[in-house]
């Protein structure tokens, strides 16, 4: 069987036009998607069960059993922490809301330990924004900035961004002008026609510079910013000021560095300016292909879009206190619902030490680090290849995943669901022998 | 140093456990200049540490990246040099850290090795 124009599930470009062969219920061949997609849809090995830690050592269970002890935990914890959320679909993610609502914990996504200072900053300055689409087809200056999409987002630069061809930019990359800024010479900087290259940590003061330049107070911008001459940001002015639709990407290299939410601040105010002058949008390159998604779904269903403290009468939200690592650091919370993330990989170390010291359900397709320090792992199946759902792409549209082939694992949808059923039996249960968390 | 996404990582990302991993997040890539400055052209591999923590990668040449700049792909090796202090955001600083390197002549851990260390509290 051939699936045509099926969705990619790695990174927020969410390509739709990617072929894939099934012979016998497995993927054979997958066309037209890159490394990082390609070896997402063919698969790697899984865990074989449910599974739930005893004497030290995971010992395999039924999916019940393996609800069962969810349950347990998420009910003898005082703050559970629900995280994960940006590789799996929009309603698997409403029903893990619907979880931490019942348990009262706090959900939030890896997007904390990613653009989670994007959102911060668009939520202070707001998001002159486009849909790659009106990219690909007006778009005539690119600025990847603290980006690297060779190699994140192999196929964003053919499909939407320099090198797209499209209704105002048949001639595809020749009439475009590319600009990349960044600490080092990358893949992505080798298509460039500018390359700035700054020193780590001093994107803010180079971002300023290039709103005086492009405000007309050149006079007041030192000979050297951030390690490049004012002559050379002051040709990047003119190049962005030349442009007739200008589009910024940007990446870990700005969220990640030394101002974090405030480098994003500043960058969606020089975007701000330049609409003084011309047309200019700007877009976070989303590396999870969902992630865009638990933002939209959580925004929706509490107001906020990451890092959501349930355990109060309201939705509470406050990043450095609320969002995962801080409530780690902190010891803050007490269990930890793990799902489509793998946070002993993605934590500082730190953090992961004081995660391990906590009982860890983890619910994935696969065996990674953070299987090593859970006590309940509950195998799923993979959301976008085996579970169809929605997904948000980077630039906030939403498309409908498919199911490429059949799996004898649950959904996580269904795990979630499970869960909260066996949640809902032992509160019942608890609540007749007149005990809950901190009164048995 | 900073770390982050390289194809290699992110194809493997989500088999963690295989040695295609390893090899692609066990890596410090850094500029000809230093590589040859730190003597490293024996074979020998790479420790980088700070106040967070110590790691021994195996070393590469990137001729991408300037003197006194390393690239570390983003994953369980890198994040032990990575502070927990999030500036009130939620977010640690993954890039811009502040590390010392020596050649070392000692092993680089496995993934299994790496986290057989952490204290795991029974539930």
């Amino acid at each position: 069987m051939r699936v045509e124009d099926a969705i990619c599930s790695f990174c927020g470009c969410l390509c739709d036009d990617i072929n894939v062969e099934v012979e016998e219920n497995k993927v054979k061949r997958v066309r037209h998607a890159c490394r990082l997609g390609s070896s997402k849809i063919m698969g790697h090995e899984r865990i074989r069960s449910p599974m739930v830690r005893k004497d030290g050592e995971l010992k395999e269970v039924s999916y019940q059993e393996a609800y069962e002890r969810a349950a347990e935990i998420l009910l003898a914890a005082s703050k559970p922490l629900l995280y994960g959320w940006a590789s799996t679909v929009c309603e698997a993610q409403k029903k893990g809301i619907l979880l931490a609502e019942e348990v009262g914990g706090v959900l939030d996504s890896t997007a904390t330990v990613c653009h989670g200072p994007s959102v911060i900053g668009i939520e202070e300055k707001g998001l002159p924004g486009a849909t790659l689409g009106q990219v690909k087809n007006r778009a005539d200056t690119i600025v990847f900035w603290g980006c690297n999409p060779a190699e994140a987002h192999p196929r964003h630069s053919l499909r939407y961004s320099s090198n797209a061809c499209g209704r105002f930019t048949s001639e595809g990359r020749s009439a475009k002008k590319i600009i990349v800024v960044d600490v080092r010479e990358t893949r992505t900087s080798k298509n460039a026609d500018m390359q700035v290259i700054i020193q780590p940590g001093t994107d803010y003061e180079v971002i300023s510079a290039l709103r005086m330049l492009v405000a007309g107070k050149g006079d007041v911008v030192p000979e050297e910013v951030g390690g490049v001459a004012k002559k050379e940001l002051a040709s990047l002015a003119e190049m962005l000021l030349a442009a007739k639709f200008g589009a910024v990407f940007f990446g870990l290299g700005i969220t990640h560095s030394r101002g974090r939410y405030k480098n994003i601040d500043n960058a969606l105010s020089l975007v701000a300016d330049l609409n003084s002058h011309t047309k200019f949008v700007i877009m976070p390159m989303r590396g999870h292909y969902n992630v865009g998604g638990i933002g939209q779904v959580l925004a929706w269903s509490s107001g906020y879009p990451m890092s959501v403290d349930f355990t109060r009468q309201a939705p509470y939200f406050n990043p450095g206190e609320t969002a995962a690592c801080d409530l780690l650091a902190k010891a803050d919370t007490d269990a930890a619902l793990i799902i489509a993330a793998d946070p002993a990989s993605n934590f500082p170390r730190k953090i992961v030490e004081e995660l391990a010291k906590m009982p860890i359900i983890q619910i994935d397709p696969y065996e990674n680090p953070t299987t090593l320090l859970a006590d309940v792992v509950i195998p799923s199946a993979i959301a976008g290849v085996e579970a169809e759902g929605t997904a948000y792409r980077m630039d906030g549209l939403a498309l409908r995943m498919r199911k490429l082939v059949n799996s004898s694992y649950p959904s996580d949808e269904q795990i979630l669901d499970g869960i909260l059923e066996s949640v809902r039996s032992l509160r019942s249960s608890m609540s007749l022998r007149g005990g809950l968390k901190d009164d048995n | 140093m900073i770390s982050g996404r390289t194809l290699a990582q992110g194809a493997n990302c989500e088999s963690k456990m295989s040695e295609d991993f390893f090899r692609a997040a066990s890596s410090c890539y850094l500029s000809k200049e230093d590589y040859d400055c730190l003597g490293l052209s024996d074979g020998k591999n790479i420790l980088l540490k700070n106040e967070f923590g110590k790691t021994v990668l195996s070393p590469r040449v990137d001729d991408g990246l300037h003197r006194g700049i390393v690239f570390v792909p983003m994953g369980p090796w890198a994040n032990i040099l990575i502070g927990p202090d999030t500036g009130g955001c939620g977010t640690p600083q993954f890039k811009g850290v502040e590390i010392d390197i020596e050649a070392t002549n000692s092993p680089i851990l496995d993934i299994r090795e790496l986290f057989g260390s952490i204290q795991r509290a029974e539930a």
